[in-house]
């Protein structure tokens, strides 16, 4: 599992992501949704990272600031050695062609009224990669490489299931040959019985491409099974990164053992015997997130100084970083 | 469920500790006419509920599990569905027989049966406060006067855990958050002490921590009221930590039920088995276990084949499997029902 340092395929430094509010005829700005506050990680060649956290924490926010569909307030993002965070369009869009993504709904991130073929073969247009036959064998390829039949390349997403389509998405996702794949919750909107298939698939293709993935969900159980290291977010904050069977076994950060304790296991004996905290109160709002760190008035560990200062996200041995004054 | 009462009676002992029978659903059969043709959405499911028992209802999206609970509230629209056949037994009576806008229907609706929706955003009527919403429940059905009904209001909204309630009363549904909500859709629920709770994919709109205190909330306050719960849902692990009794649906009809950790440990329908080993368990080493999918999809509900539904998908068929009927189901344990033609248990 442990891959060597200097393959580093996503370096964040310090990202931030703030959108304004604003208020009135003049448009002035009242405020700001604070909804990436200062963040730093990596992302090692060929392996998968796991972005869990609660709806509204800053997940999707952090995948698309990756993606540059974002230009992010402040702060570094380094893509294969290159600064990617302020670069202009123009230059950032050879680029592009390196980065896949897949996301939650297949149902509404597809063209309906695209045949699939055309989705699939779309991107290699757009860089020019192929065209004419070579464009179709690519395509057929490529629909082979998902576990598609290339004789439906002409229907239209309507005509296919949850799980076809987000093995066009996924497809098109790889037309370009990425190095780099952003899932942002592919599997949550298809059925129980369908998501293991599309996990699979994703955990194959990886294996037979070297794809680097960064894989954002919110269900812990299939962030677990298929992650190398998770990253535990929380109200616009890291608040723990390590390897993902550690996390499990020695979670450290109140919010992380909350978070674990919450998900329900499908086994009425391990249930039973489980204690759950159950955490009070809400998520506060990322508009006016309270001081110091972000889970204090949710904490139980609480103590003063957590309302005063930000807990730097501090390495406690064995790659395993948390941010808490506490542990 | 005439196999549920004949092992019943059969076996002494579970008739001496075994709670009354609350709702019996017998041989329900709901259909939809809809332009492409018939769509047999609940096909032949009985299911009973006993006194203070919670129960999972479990199935895929399309399996039927919602059309099963609304027929028996009778908030079925038709058209274009139609119940075809079946008996709901509550109280010593058909209440399929009533009309679905008569009195007898609508003093059991929110009344004695009471249902919690999964959005509650949708649930709820955003033009309305909260105390509107939960007084007019409260006059129809207890006959409260309007003072009275909104100090039990505040009193049920305190006891479901929405802080402050004397206040947050007088909101509006969309000063709610998600949970709260749902919270609130809870305390409408209990408002008239109803005898059955059922609650349809009660926390899927919510995040992982909400749907832990939403849980751990519902199943303290039935148990606490006695209150019977049914939950309906498609997420195996929400129902493992609290449901007693588990009824497993696929295409229209019930495939496997009985007893949570009969299910969970032995069991015997190859799609609950595929089920089980298709979701990836919190606390397994990483890399350690393949995942097992289900391959092929649910079927389609209008050409169903006369055969089992599952076959099509099925790891486990035989030849039986291809020439009979969809199996009836049998006994293979203790309150343990399966409509399969293999035996499971052999072949493992």
């Amino acid at each position: 599992m442990k891959i060597p340092r200097n393959d580093t395929t996503v370096e964040v430094r310090n990202l931030k992501m703030y959108f304004p509010i604003t208020r009135g005829l003049l448009q002035r700005k009242v405020g700001d949704v604070k909804a990436v506050d200062d963040i730093s990680f990596e992302i090692e060649n060929h392996e998968t990272l796991g972005l869990v956290g609660e709806s509204g924490c800053g997940k999707t926010t952090t995948g698309r600031c990756i993606l540059r569909l974002y230009r992010p307030t402040s702060g570094h993002i380094v893509f294969e050695g290159k600064d990617i965070s302020s670069m202009p369009e123009r230059k950032l869009k050879p680029l592009r062609s390196s980065m896949g993504a897949i996301f939650q709904d297949p149902y509404s991130s597809l063209n309906p009224r695209q045949t699939a073929g055309s989705l699939v073969g779309d991107p290699l247009k757009v860089h020019h990669l192929a065209s004419g036959n070579e464009l179709n064998e690519r395509v057929e390829v490529l629909f082979r490489l998902v576990g598609l039949d290339p004789g439906m390349m002409d229907r239209v997403p309507h005509e296919f299931s949850g799980g076809q389509r987000q093995r066009i998405g996924l497809a098109r996702a790889l037309a370009c040959r990425p190095s780099l794949v952003i899932c942002d919750e592919p599997i949550s909107a298809l059925d129980v019985s369908i998501q293991a298939q599309i996990i699979n698939l994703l955990e194959e293709l990886q294996e037979k491409v070297g794809l680097t993935y960064l894989f954002i969900a919110h269900d812990l159980a299939v962030v677990q099974h298929i992650s190398n290291r998770i990253a535990v977010m929380y109200l616009g904050r890291i608040v723990e990164i390590t390897g993902s069977d550690e996390l499990y076994e020695n979670p450290l950060h109140p919010y992380t053992r909350a978070l674990l304790s919450a998900v329900p296991i499908p086994d009425p004996h391990t249930e039973k015997d489980r204690m759950r905290i159950v955490l009070k109160g809400e998520v506060p709002s990322p508009v006016n997130p309270p001081p110091g760190c972000h889970f204090h008035p949710r904490c139980q560990l609480a103590m003063a100084d957590c309302s005063v200062e930000r807990p730097p996200l501090r390495d406690v041995g064995g790659e395993h970083l948390v941010a808490c004054f506490r542990v | 469920m005439p196999l549920t009462r004949s092992s019943e009676v059969h076996s002494n002992e579970k008739v001496v500790n075994h709670m009354a029978v609350l709702l019996d659903v017998q041989d329900l059969k709901t259909y939809f006419n809809t332009d492409y043709g018939l769509v047999k959405a609940v096909d032949g499911v009985s299911y009973h509920i006993d006194d203070g028992e919670i129960v999972g209802l479990v199935g895929e999206s399309g399996c039927g599990k919602s059309v099963s609970i609304l027929s028996v509230m009778q908030l079925i629209q038709i058209p274009p569905g139609e119940i075809v056949n079946g008996k709901v037994i509550f109280d010593g009576q058909d209440i399929l027989q009533y009309d679905a806008k008569g009195a007898e229907m609508r003093a059991i609706r929110g009344g004695k049966i009471a249902m919690i929706f999964q959005e509650p955003m949708t649930s709820l009527n955003p033009v309305l406060t909260i105390c509107r919403q939960m007084t007019e429940t409260l006059e129809l059905h207890l006959e409260m006067d309007r003072q009275s009904a909104r100090e039990r209001a505040i009193e049920l909204l305190k006891m479901v855990g929405v802080p402050d309630a004397a206040s947050r009363v007088d909101d509006y549904p969309h000063q709610f958050s998600g949970g709260m909500r749902q919270r609130v859709m809870i305390a409408m629920a209990l408002s008239c002490n109803p005898m059955i709770i059922i609650a349809d994919e009660p926390t899927t709109a919510v995040d992982v921590t909400t749907q832990a205190q939403l849980l751990e909330l519902m199943s303290d306050l039935v148990t606490r009221l006695n209150t019977s719960l049914v939950v309906v849902t498609h997420n195996l692990g929400v129902i493992a930590r609290y449901a007693q009794r588990i009824y497993v649906m696929y295409a229209g009809r019930i495939v496997e039920s009985g007893l949570s950790e009969e299910i969970f440990d032995k069991p015997r329908h190859p799609y609950t088995i595929g089920l089980l080993n298709s979701v990836p368990r919190l606390g397994e080493k990483h890399g350690t276990r393949k995942l097992v999918p289900i391959y092929g999809m649910p079927p389609d509900l209008i050409d169903m084949p006369p055969t089992c539904a599952f076959l099509p998908r099925c790891t486990c068929k035989i030849e039986k499997c291809h020439k009979e009927p969809w199996p009836a189901l049998r006994p293979v344990g203790d309150r343990h029902y399966v409509s399969c033609y293999v035996d499971m248990q052999e072949k493992q």
